[in-house]
């Protein structure tokens, strides 16, 4: 079943056209790997499934994207609510100048949740669901900043998965990170797709044939070729895709 | 020629920064070593005595007391720790009262034993006379004279600098002028410049804003004299109207005066701190379902707090050592306010309105000086505070 469809999805930056009649179906609780050079537009598309581009002044959209069959950009559409269903993790590590509790419990709050110990149940099952809990059961209350960069990046996946999206946006979440943080996020989202739908930026294309089943390449705001993992990395179809996954440019 | 150039610059860079810091310490120094006069003066005018009975047990007086007496506030030596009898005040001018034109003689100069014998023929009287008039070995109970002691200073709730014979410095007043004054300024300041910087930072367009804050920062050009204008022309007819008040110059038209002029420090830096929230925080926000509105007061408020605060007190800074515009509209009455509606009066104010008319190395001259560094002392503390927060805020963000 399609989780998230795009249909012939052209986006402008004022004048320029940073993505170019892209249409592409994302399947539930898959993971799918986004792959290009920088610039090629992979992260404008990401930002498209939570409308997050809606806060660029000039930025125009023409087509449909739609996510379990209901278009996201129909009038009407309530934006906070679809940001509730569609999750995201950003590149690098954005914690709230809070406790480690309250960046959990953040999404419940706003969401109007008041409930505490349902609150308090959810905050340990979404640090517990990012391999967290253990690091930081003892100090709940103490600064998000006062953990790692690594901790930190966990800590913005559980406060993205505390809220419970049927689908989870990562725009390079491992960028920031040491070889051993990657790792332990990597292995995160690989647990995460039985729960949800993940979308995944990432200029590491070891760590796409690693975490992901379905990769997309993206070059000068074209979608180049869109496949199963194993087929991009092994037998891809177009030249393009061929040259980028050897190292030939990007 | 370069080397020698360059060692130049470096030397007259070095040798102005010298100079200032030079400086600043003389004026501080300057100020220090002139406030604390204060204390070395006596609480009777220099040169003159107060002389009582013999008989009269009474031998030291308060500068405060003393007033009492020749106010005719106090009018019982019982009431001062003496006998129970009438206390009868005499000043150099009752003279006359009390001797013929021949008796005190052409040039005065049997007037100090003509008084002599005077208050020693009158058990409750109390005169106050130069210390040169009175004859050597008179029969005479003189007050013993002190300097004016802290505690009469910063305990004292009375300033009646010109008062004789003993002026009163009690700085109470002033200070609670300048903090009551202050205080409301803040308070009306505070929710009008935190409602515009969100306004300008979060909500106005581009075009607005950039409209906005360059009329909002010339608010900071205007002249303090120009406020004061304004508030005594219009703020201050208002507020006789519409509270009903005797005179409409009061501590709440110096709190709005200073409010509007607080304004712009206020906004600009906490419309700062407040852009400079970083967008991932927002973006952060938005992701996990908040609304805007949610996002600003959960998110951009909270994290821009340091920055906020430390507008907020540069702007109490501003208002505390702000002269003109409350000299002008506050109505300058040295007392204790009970409400804001009361006229009061600021150090600043004092300082200014008083100093012109202050003899040069008297009591009074130096009083002003010492409030002048109560004023450094309050205005350095602030100035720490505004430290204080924004490194702590610094050092959270990092």
């Amino acid at each position: 079943m399609e989780k998230i469809e795009a249909k012939d999805v052209n986006f402008y930056y004022g004048s320029f056209h940073a993505l170019k009649g892209i249409s592409m179906e994302i399947p539930q609780n898959k993971v799918v790997a986004f792959i290009g050079p920088s610039g090629c537009g992979k992260s404008t598309f990401l930002r498209l499934f939570n409308r997050m581009n809606d806060l660029i002044p000039g930025a125009r959209l023409e087509g449909e994207i739609c996510i379990d069959g209901k278009n996201i950009y129909a009038p009407g559409i309530q934006v906070d609510e679809l940001r509730k269903e569609v999750g995201m993790v950003f590149q690098r590590p954005n914690p709230f100048p809070k406790s480690i509790f309250d960046n959990v419990a953040y999404g419940l709050r706003v969401n109007g949740i008041k409930d505490k110990s349902f609150i308090a149940h959810r905050v340990e099952e979404a640090l517990r669901g990012a391999a967290l809990w253990e690091e930081v059961k003892d100090k709940l209350n103490a600064s998000a900043y006062a953990l790692s960069g690594g901790q930190q990046q966990r800590l913005c996946i559980a406060r993205a998965m505390a809220v419970s999206p049927s689908v989870l946006l990562m725009d390079e979440p491992a960028s920031a990170l040491d070889p051993i943080s990657t790792a332990k996020v990597e292995e995160l989202i690989c647990e995460l797709r039985n729960e949800v739908t993940i979308v995944i930026v990432t200029h590491n294309m070891q760590q796409a044939s690693r975490v992901s089943d379905k990769t997309a390449f993206f070059y000068m705001g074209e979608m180049v070729e869109y496949d199963d993992t194993k087929v991009i990395f092994t037998n891809p179809h177009k030249e393009a895709t061929q040259n980028y996954i050897t190292g030939r440019f990007g | 020629m370069k080397k020698f150039l360059e060692k130049a610059v470096k030397w007259l860079l070095t040798a102005s920064g010298f100079v200032t810091s030079v400086v600043i310490l003389l004026i501080i120094g300057f100020l220090f070593t002139e406030g604390a006069g204060l204390f070395r003066e006596p609480v009777v005018e220099e040169g003159y005595v107060l002389a009582l009975n013999r008989e009269n047990p009474v031998s030291t007086l308060t500068a405060a007391e003393i007033k009492a007496v020749f106010d005719e506030d106090v009018t019982n030596w019982k009431d001062l720790g003496g006998d129970d009898m009438e206390i009868v005040p005499f000043r150099l001018e009752d003279a006359d009262k009390y001797f013929t034109q021949e008796q005190l003689g052409a040039q005065y100069e049997h007037a100090g034993a003509a008084i002599a014998s005077l208050v020693a023929s009158t058990p409750g009287m109390i005169a106050f006379v130069p210390g040169s008039m009175v004859p050597e070995g008179a029969d005479l109970n003189l007050i013993e004279d002190k300097n004016i002691s802290a505690g009469e200073v910063f305990g004292g709730k009375e300033w009646f600098p010109t008062a004789t014979p003993a002026p009163l410095f009690g700085i109470l007043p002033l200070l609670a002028g300048t903090l009551w004054v202050s205080l409301f300024a803040i308070l009306f300041a505070l929710p009008f410049g935190i409602s515009i910087a969100v306004y300008m930072s979060e909500v106005a367009s581009p075009k607005v804003r950039n409209f906005l804050k360059p009329v909002i920062e010339l608010l900071n050009g205007i002249p303090s004299v120009v406020y004061g204008f304004f508030g005594l022309i219009i703020i201050v007819p208002l507020l006789q109207q519409v509270f009903g008040l005797p005179v409409g110059e009061s501590g709440l038209a110096g709190s709005i005066v200073l409010a509007i002029m607080a304004l712009p420090t206020i906004v600009t830096v906490a419309e700062d701190a407040m852009r400079n929230c970083p967008r991932t925080l927002r973006e952060a926000s938005l992701a996990l379902g908040a609304t805007k509105w949610q996002t600003i007061y959960k998110v951009v408020i909270p994290s821009s707090m340091s920055g906020i605060a430390s507008g907020v007190v540069l702007g109490i800074g501003r208002a505390v050592g702000e002269t003109m515009a409350v000299l002008m509209v506050t109505g300058n009455a040295a007392v204790i306010p009970t409400s804001i509606l009361e006229p009061l009066r600021t150090i600043p104010a004092t300082i200014a309105a008083e100093l012109g008319e202050a003899p040069a190395g008297g009591a009074h001259y130096q009083s002003l000086f010492l409030l002048g560094v109560i004023l450094f002392f309050i205005t350095f503390f602030i100035n720490m505070c505004v430290e204080f927060i924004s490194s702590r805020g610094r050092a959270k963000n990092s």
